[in-house]
């Protein structure tokens, strides 16, 4: 089952906690994961994520490992779509397959008392999905309805387009999901491919939380990964810089509101600058009610009911963006406000008042973050991905308090340019000049 | 709901020597806590404030919410969006809290904060490190009595709450559909109504308006107060009794009498075509009875029904019987019994690719006359309750979604032990009651059944 799912990318920046203690896990067959023990509740959360994802698809098979990916829960070893499902039903457990522009994410959650028995089903899920005619047609037909839905959704339409201005020809230009004609020829051997390009042993990491042991961990990753090949079939693809121009671009669409996207480029996360970028975020557009930009459009204005920036750092590219929705005829106003607020960040920086609000919520946010199994699980996946060692829990306030009002205003000054500011509207908007 | 997160600024030496010098007025009077099955306790104030606890120690982290039992299906007609709109205005500042000061506090203390509106019910929450619970309870306590509205506030804000209609509802179509289906399957009582309103009501709503709506029904006595993480019943208690306890009871609570559903006499039926359906959406709905207190037994076997027709995608009958046979895309049923009226129970379908929407209904009614006819076979029961049970594990993995449940509960008239005792319920349901409920809900009169479509495709031009 395909779900249009739209993947969060952010909530992996930031991750650390009151004394988590981490513990690295290697398996006997050399699998390894992060886990944090925690017997309080009677299941164990697995976040298992292989890099690459989607932007691992083939020249020409656009869409093949959505598809791969929706199909995993579908029938695997002798049972079909309906017996696989009640099998896992039957033990009370939980396991959910994603496939992003950066990975292939499975979620598992089992109850301590099957545990072993919820593993093996997802071992098979991911060692001989059936890919049965009958599934795959279903599948499919989801997939095509999901592409049909967004090619009539403003957000999407926007979404899409952001995306192929900004990405050339690198995978993150182009639709997970394929378009009708590509996934229209996707054969099972297509699949059978696509699965070898992304489901292998040194792609993956993991991350575990909740009532097991290091000792019992070790053998329920080989248990669930082990059947798996050890080296994908395909290099993962390059790491690019965007390709964004500043100005306007504007899709016809007939609604009372225009969609507004807007991006310009972003820092790696491991740039020297990049938390003082993320400070810089938080005050200008990604801090809620409070930030530059939702008092100037919403709180002041009434402009929209919601604007904000992030920081989207990717495996494979990085941008720093934001959106909102307004009425049609405030849209031009809305966009003004926006630069103006680029602008005066890159030529004023912020103020020490600002500076200090935005490390106290920082820091004083990180440790919220760790409450509860699937949390910590994806938080220690999330880590892994980015390349992070296990002290960074430990480090990360540390650096977000090292920041200073010098380095917010010379990072504004390199990045936060308003004439560089690509936007994309999708509505009506009145006065825009392209 | 008001959205998103937030960003800091320091608490004012005012507040804070407002929030410890609070006079502790009223003490404790009733009885022990009630010890509650999962290590959850609940007492009430002298000045009826309601109040549940959750521990949760694993993170240095907690949740306080306060829900008002009052909601839009409590405004008057001519008046709708109310309810929402001064869940927006409580943000607004009090005589102590400038505009926009609470939802700084709370994230220059590294918190989030936000509020929604239903139909029951108008809640707030924040979730900050536990130490920071006094400052919270503080700010909370002190708008349940001192809203003070600007005048530049309430009209940007009303603003901002049409913008909010514009992109949640007049922007997307299946959202005005869902407006359209509910407005006729409730043509008596105000669940017919938008939460947010109709527009040209919001536009008309005054600070006049606002203030008479906070004034009537603002009150500890009106509300439900919970918190959930990492504090102590008897520390929790402590500072309930500290912030909420001065704070005096209305004594203008009136009982939440609605007009009601009349017995329907007939089934009905929409259409509503718009450019920008992709796919074609049948929906159909019909009246349903809701958890009520102490009497929980319908509602359950309401969950149950619908999970077993439409709780999984692979599994559920009507997921094997329209999806895996190709004639759906999706399908789903969905029931929830959180409701002090009169609530809904709805089939969903998306039929396949070309599917000729009158043949799609007609393999639904099919599907739905075998289930009647066949009953239920025991292992797909035993299976939904296997889920139901492991759903409970998994659910004691958020102190901040058990707050949810109790809160809401407690919100549409349960109480804490119906809240407590309910997965017990689900999972002691029969076939029989099963069945019972799909004849309740399946035969008519009153089914209000909706197709949401593709704007019809213009006749091809015959090129000669």
């Amino acid at each position: 089952m395909i779900r249009a799912a739209f993947a969060a990318l952010l909530a992996l920046m930031a991750l650390p906690a009151h004394a988590t203690q981490i513990d690295q896990v290697t398996s006997p067959g050399g699998i390894e994961a992060w886990l944090v023990q925690d017997d309080s509740i009677p299941f164990v959360a697995l976040d298992i994520q292989f890099k690459g994802g989607a932007s691992m698809d083939a020249d020409g098979k656009r869409g093949a490992i959505n598809l791969m990916t929706g199909l995993l829960e579908e029938g695997a070893g002798q049972r079909d779509a309906t017996a696989f499902a009640r099998a896992v039903e039957d033990l009370g457990a939980r396991l959910s397959f994603d496939a992003s522009d950066d990975t292939l994410s499975i979620g598992f959650q089992a109850l301590s008392e099957n545990r072993d028995q919820a593993a093996d089903l997802l071992a098979q899920a991911l060692r001989e999905p059936r890919f049965d005619d009958t599934a795959v047609e279903r599948v499919r037909s989801q997939v095509q309805a999901i592409i049909r839905s967004e090619a009539t959704d403003p957000n999407s339409i926007a979404a899409k387009e952001m995306a192929a201005q900004a990405w050339g020809d690198h995978p993150y230009a182009t639709s997970i999901n394929g378009t009708a004609e590509s996934v229209a020829a996707l054969t099972r051997q297509d699949l059978v491919q696509a699965k070898n390009r992304v489901l292998a042993r040194d792609r993956v990491v993991v991350g575990a939380a909740g009532d097991i042991t290091p000792e019992e961990l070790g053998p329920l990753l080989d248990r669930i990964l082990g059947g798996l090949p050890e080296k994908a079939t395909a290099p993962l693809p390059d790491k690019v810089e965007p390709q964004l121009t500043g100005g306007v671009s504007v899709i016809d669409w007939d609604s009372p509101q225009t969609v507004v996207s807007f991006a310009g480029p972003g820092l790696a996360i491991d740039d020297p600058d990049y938390f003082a970028a993320y400070v810089a975020n938080h005050i200008l557009g990604g801090g809620g009610f409070s930030s530059r930009l939702m008092t100037e459009v919403r709180e002041k204005r009434g402009l929209t009911y919601g604007v904000g920036t992030a920081l989207a750092p990717g495996l494979f590219g990085d941008t720093w963006r934001g959106g909102m929705a307004g009425s049609n005829a405030t849209t031009a106003q809305a966009i003004d406000l926006i630069r103006a607020e680029y602008a005066r960040m890159a030529e004023g920086g912020v103020t020490e008042a600002e500076l200090t609000d935005a490390k106290t919520y920082l820091t004083g946010e990180y440790p919220l973050r760790f409450d509860g199994n699937s949390r910590i699980a994806s938080i220690m996946a999330g880590m892994q991905l980015m390349g992070f060692a296990p002290d960074y829990i430990d480090t990360r306030n540390d650096r977000v308090e090292a920041v200073t009002a010098d380095d917010v205003a010379r990072v504004a000054a390199r990045m936060l340019d308003p004439d560089a500011l690509r936007f994309v509207l999708v509505g009506r908007p009145e006065g825009i000049a392209e | 709901m008001r959205c998103l997160a937030h960003r800091p600024r320091p608490v004012t030496a005012a507040l804070l020597a407002a929030l410890t010098l609070s006079p502790v007025i009223a003490a404790a009077q009733d009885a022990e806590p009630v010890a509650q099955p999962a290590g959850i306790t609940h007492f009430t104030l002298p000045n009826g404030l309601e109040t549940v606890v959750i521990p949760d120690d694993r993170a240095p982290v907690v949740v306080q919410m306060v829900w008002y039992r009052i909601g839009a299906a409590d405004e008057v007609p001519g008046k709708s969006g109310i309810a929402h709109y001064l869940e927006h205005l409580m943000f607004k500042g009090t005589d102590k809290l400038a505009p926009g000061e609470l939802s700084k506090t709370v994230t220059a203390n590294g918190g989030s904060d936000n509020a929604f509106t239903s139909w029951d019910f108008t809640a707030y929450f924040q979730r900050i490190a536990s130490d920071r619970l006094p400052l919270i309870m503080g700010m909370e306590a002190d708008r349940m009595q001192n809203l003070s509205i600007s005048d530049d506030d309430w009209q940007a804000e009303r603003k901002v709450v049409l913008e909010e209609r514009a992109q949640r509802v007049d922007s997307d179509p299946a959202a005005l559909f869902r407006e359209e289906m509910n407005a006729i399957l409730y043509d008596n009582h105000p669940y017919g109504r938008p939460i947010i309103g109709w527009r040209d009501e919001i536009a008309a709503l005054t600070l006049d308006d606002a203030n008479a709506w906070y004034d009537e029904h603002y009150a500890p006595n009106e509300a439900v107060l919970v918190i959930a993480g990492d504090v102590t019943p008897e520390r929790a208690r402590e500072l309930a009794e500290e912030h909420y306890g001065p704070i005096p009871a209305s004594d203008d609570a009136a009982p939440r009498i609605r007009p009601q559903e009349p017995q329907k006499q007939t089934d009905r039926r929409i259409t509503m075509s718009d450019p920008r359906v992709a796919q074609p959406r049948f929906s159909r709905a019909i009246l349903a009875p809701e958890r009520d207190p102490g009497d929980q037994r319908q509602a359950a076997a309401l969950t149950v029904l619908s999970e077993l027709l439409g709780g999984s995608t692979q599994t559920s009958f009507l997921a094997r019987e329209l999806m895996l046979s190709g004639k759906a895309l999706w399908v789903g049923a969905n029931y929830d019994g959180l409701s002090l009226d009169d609530t809904e129970f709805t089939i969903s379908m998306v039929p396949a690719n070309g599917q000729d929407p009158e043949q799609a209904e007609a393999d639904l009614d099919a599907a739905l006359d075998k289930f009647v006819k066949d009953g239920i076979d025991p292992a797909d029961l035993d299976r939904v309750k296997t889920r139901i049970r492991a759903a409970q594990v998994y659910a004691r993995d958020s102190a901040h979604g058990r707050a949810y449940d109790y809160g809401q509960g407690l919100s549409v008239g349960l109480g804490v032990d119906d809240v407590s005792e309910w997965p017990d319920i689900l999972g002691s349901v029969t076939e029989d009651e099963v069945m019972e409920a799909a004849r309740l809900v399946l035969d008519g009169p009153g089914h209000v059944t909706g197709w949401l479509l593709p704007e019809k495709p213009e006749e091809p031009e015959v090129q000669k």
